[in-house]
């Protein structure tokens, strides 16, 4: 990693860290391999996530294409179903998860003034076990995937029905990504609440690192569960239980209620760590503070406590009494009440700003058009008698591509854009990216928004052909077009990448008038992060310096990067 | 420095843009239902449970497209006018405290109407009606019309088939001897409330035909209950909706919805045939046996 000596414009904060070279004792990779500082994790965790990203994209090209005609013979039934089990698996245990917590890995310390993790060894462990996790899994392409697809309901998961070594290759990525994520979250607690900068009490806290904390806490809270089901699984596999077995008194539902509870969590805790990259992004490109600071971060707190209640409206087809479906499609309602809260917030923060119409506004103004609609759908589907027309179908593929993508993957984009500076040292290309927003959020739309016509004329999901003459065809046609016009526009940011992490334009400290921290050391930031760590006043530390500065100097502060992109 | 003329046309040229918007979406709400069926309301018409819940899901439709218009509309909005080129100094607001307690409020009773139209709308969605056909038989089980005569079909899912048990005997013993049966078209008689006992013998499958209805899971070891009452003639085309293996794709289900003297005839039919079957295979059995093959 270089270090940027000459910024292009004079840094904003006069003092600054200066950075400390010490003269390399080992070879590069072994730097890498037995690092433990939490930025080269970071980075680590980043590259990794994004590999798997791409494994996954291919996965679901592959389906779409198979799917888009009638009768198509392109790939087998058998493939058809590893190809969705290891797509699902993938995106949520091997892309969206870690990759929040790479993102968290590089900026919790620098966001809230401390030089690394609290335990950077624990850190570089949950790394490995990520990447360990990863590499079980997609070995099994040279034996033979699960196909029981990524919640592996039993009996279809067990040995009876899918005997390949695939399933059980898949409980071990479970255990792996688990107590990755699991050691990862307690890291980022201990963190947070014990190594804030002097000054950042909690009501100063940034809210990408609220998002973190309670990503950290449902994670502690989410994993056990899911640890003990794979267990059980693992046992009525080759130990000879019966936990699922109902041809010995045990029961398949007991599944879905231990795979739910984690289930469901689980989703936000892909997403709501997106909400927080949005809390920050869409402030600083408004050029106004976020409106209703408390509110937002309530808001997460409630949605996390919410998240535990509401597991069984993924079971609203099982055998369920009515009155327990009831109770999930009102703790379903509910959790829509605070998700409404920071939609709100978000676009009142907007409202009546100076909005510098970067490519990480794009995305995060994306996120906002996207997610909203999976929120939308999400409350058809809580009304369990509607439910019981959309479940299990493509307008519930529909839905959670909206939340995911909408609410995780655009954010992740969108933090992408907004920190690469901060990572690399080095901007991206604004409208390079610009037009990879553009195809990444047309296609999105033309995949999946006819989807939801698709559920509602009677497809169901994890078909892997279909016959003429159902009004299906069209629909699916136009849905693997529009997948291709977004893969494109997902490769076009990673040629914006390739080409500008050692040749764009220098960023300097703080391209972006950023409110936060870490835009207070350089770019990259050396590796002890910050020499003196300065006292915090307000949930915008960065600002205060800012007008700190051009109080004592009289000059407005330029910076290397947004005035360019501002066209005013 | 802008004049208050063009101040005024700009003005009135938005005005003209937001009457067109608000007739352009009321005339797809006034058209959704029949325009768009099945681009955005779910399928119905074979049954009354699939028709409330079309009911249903419509009032929910309507609602979110108002919220849908309402939220995307101010956020495009902000995007067009406050961008940094329009709008050179942002206002510095922090919050406001009545504006959060409302739409708090606001999202919360829209939750609680939802709440109240599906459970006003539940009972005439899982609860079946009286037969409009002469009645068949009645059985002890549940769900009931209100005068208990229905007739009673066992569903049973396997890889990769439904096989069809007819009559309430099957709650009982669904392989009992006698009993007509039948594999993948399901046969119905129109007007009469059928009442579905469904059950899987290997992995979780879900019975799901769109028309008549919403789905239900067959899970091994417990059994599921749905109703429907085809208005038929017609043939009702499903699928499995829950992943049950390789084939899951060509699970398919039919329900043939005639007459209900047809019904009888067809239900015989089926009998004899099975029986006709059922001695072949006895016959065969015996020579082979005799023969020594067996």
């Amino acid at each position: 990693m270089s270090v940027i000596t000459a910024p292009a414009a004079t840094p904003v904060p006069q003092v600054t860290t200066r950075a400390v070279s010490t003269p390399r004792q080992t070879k590069r990779w072994v730097d890498w391999v037995t690092t433990t500082d939490h930025k080269k994790i970071g980075i680590m965790y980043l590259v990794t996530t994004f590999v798997f990203f791409f494994l996954g994209g291919i996965e679901a090209l592959l389906m779409r294409v198979q799917l888009s005609e009638p009768n198509n013979t392109l790939l087998s039934g058998e493939r058809f179903n590893q190809l969705l089990t290891l797509h699902g698996t993938t995106m949520v245990f091997l892309f969206v998860v870690p990759v929040m917590a790479g993102f968290g890995n590089y900026f919790v310390p620098l966001m809230i003034g401390a030089r690394d993790m609290a335990f950077p060894r624990l850190n570089a462990l949950s790394y490995w076990l990520l990447l360990l996790g990863g590499i079980v899994f997609y070995v099994t392409l040279f034996y033979h995937p699960p196909e029981a697809g990524w919640w592996s309901y039993p009996p279809l998961s067990e040995i009876q029905y899918s005997p390949s070594g695939g399933q059980d290759a898949w409980i071990f990525l479970i255990h792996l990504t688990g107590i990755s994520s699991l050691l990862g979250a307690i890291n980022f607690y201990a963190t947070i609440v014990n190594m804030r900068a002097p000054g950042m009490s909690w009501g100063r806290l940034p809210l990408f690192i609220w998002a973190i904390l309670v990503y950290a806490v449902l994670l502690i809270i989410a994993l056990p569960p899911v640890a003990a089901a794979v267990t059980m699984l693992l046992t009525d596999r080759h130990f000879g239980t019966h936990w699922f077995d109902p041809t010995s008194h045990g029961s398949p539902v007991l599944w879905q209620h231990l795979f739910w509870f984690f289930g469901h969590p689980e989703v936000y805790i892909m997403v709501l760590p997106g909400f927080g990259i949005i809390s920050e992004v869409i402030p600083v490109f408004s050029r106004k503070p976020i409106f209703g600071y408390k509110a937002i971060a309530a808001s997460t707190a409630v949605i996390a406590f919410l998240a535990t209640l509401v597991w069984a409206h993924h079971m609203f087809a099982s055998p369920v009494p009515i009155v327990v479906l009831g109770f999930f499609m009102l703790s379903s309602f509910l959790i829509g009440v605070p998700t409404g809260v920071k939609i709100f917030n978000w676009v009142s923060t907007m409202w009546r700003g100076s909005l510098v119409m970067t490519t990480a506004l794009y995305y995060a103004a994306g996120m906002i058009a996207i997610f909203l609609l999976g929120g939308i759908t999400g409350i058809f589907l809580a009304v369990f008698p509607v439910d019981w027309q959309l479940n299990d179908t493509y307008f519930v593929v529909a839905h959670f591509h909206y939340t995911i993508f909408g609410g995780a993957i655009f954010p992740v984009f969108a933090g992408l854009y907004y920190w690469f500076p901060k990572i690399t040292g080095r901007l991206l290309n604004e409208r390079l990216g610009k037009i990879s927003f553009w195809f990444t959020f047309i296609g999105f739309n033309v995949t999946f928004l006819v989807q939801h016509s698709l559920g509602l004329s009677g497809m169901p999901r994890r078909i892997y052909t279909y016959q003429p003459g159902l009004g299906w065809s069209t629909f699916n046609l136009i849905s693997t077009i529009g997948s291709f016009i977004l893969a494109f526009g997902v490769v076009l940011t990673v040629i914006n990448v390739a080409m500008n992490y050692k040749r764009g334009a220098l960023a300097g400290p703080d391209p972006w008038k950023g409110n936060t921290l870490e835009w207070f050391v350089p770019s990259p930031p050396p590796v002890n992060n910050f020499d003196a760590i300065p006292r915090v006043r307000s949930v915008e530390p960065m600002r205060d310096i800012r007008r700190q500065v051009e109080r004592a100097t009289g000059v407005t502060q330029k910076t290397g990067g947004s005035e360019r992109f501002a066209r005013a | 420095m802008r004049s208050d003329a063009s101040d005024a046309t700009r003005r009135r040229r938005t005005h003209r843009f937001l009457w067109a918007a608000l007739a352009a979406s009321a005339l797809s709400l006034a058209l959704a239902p029949s325009a768009f069926a099945n681009l955005i309301t779910p399928k119905s018409g074979g049954s009354p449970n699939a028709d409330q819940i079309h009911s249903l899901y419509l009032i929910i439709l309507y609602i979110a497209l108002v919220v849908f218009v309402g939220v995307e509309g101010a956020l495009i909005y902000s995007l067009y006018k406050f961008r940094a080129k329009k709008n050179k100094v942002a206002a510095q607001i922090h919050g406001n405290t009545r504006l959060e307690i409302g739409w708090t409020v606001g999202a919360a009773l829209i939750l609680v109407i939802l709440t109240v139209v599906t459970f006003v709308k539940l009972p005439s969605i899982i609860n079946p009606p009286n037969s409009q056909a002469p009645f068949l038989e009645s059985a002890l089980t549940q769900p009931s019309p209100p005068n208990g005569k229905k007739l009673v079909i066992c569903v049973q899912g396997r890889q990769y088939i439904w096989r069809y048990v007819y009559g309430a005997a099957c709650e009982t013993n669904p392989f009992k001897a006698g009993l007509p049966y039948s594999f993948q078209t399901m046969y119905v008689p129109q007007g009469v409330t059928v009442v579905l006992s469904i059950t899987s013998v290997d992995v979780i499958h879900s019975w799901w035909v769109p028309s008549l209805g919403g789905k239900v899971d067959a899970v091994p070891g417990y059994i599921t209950y749905t109703w429907f009452q085809a208005r038929g003639p017609a043939l009702y085309h499903g699928n499995c909706a829950q992943l049950c293996g390789r084939q899951h794709a060509f699970m398919t289900a039919l329900v043939d919805a005639m007459p209900p003297s047809q019904y009888q005839a067809k239900i015989a039919q089926l009998k004899s045939d099975i029986q006709k079957a059922n001695s072949q295979v006895t016959v065969l059995r015996a020579y082979l046996t005799k023969t020594g093959n067996l």
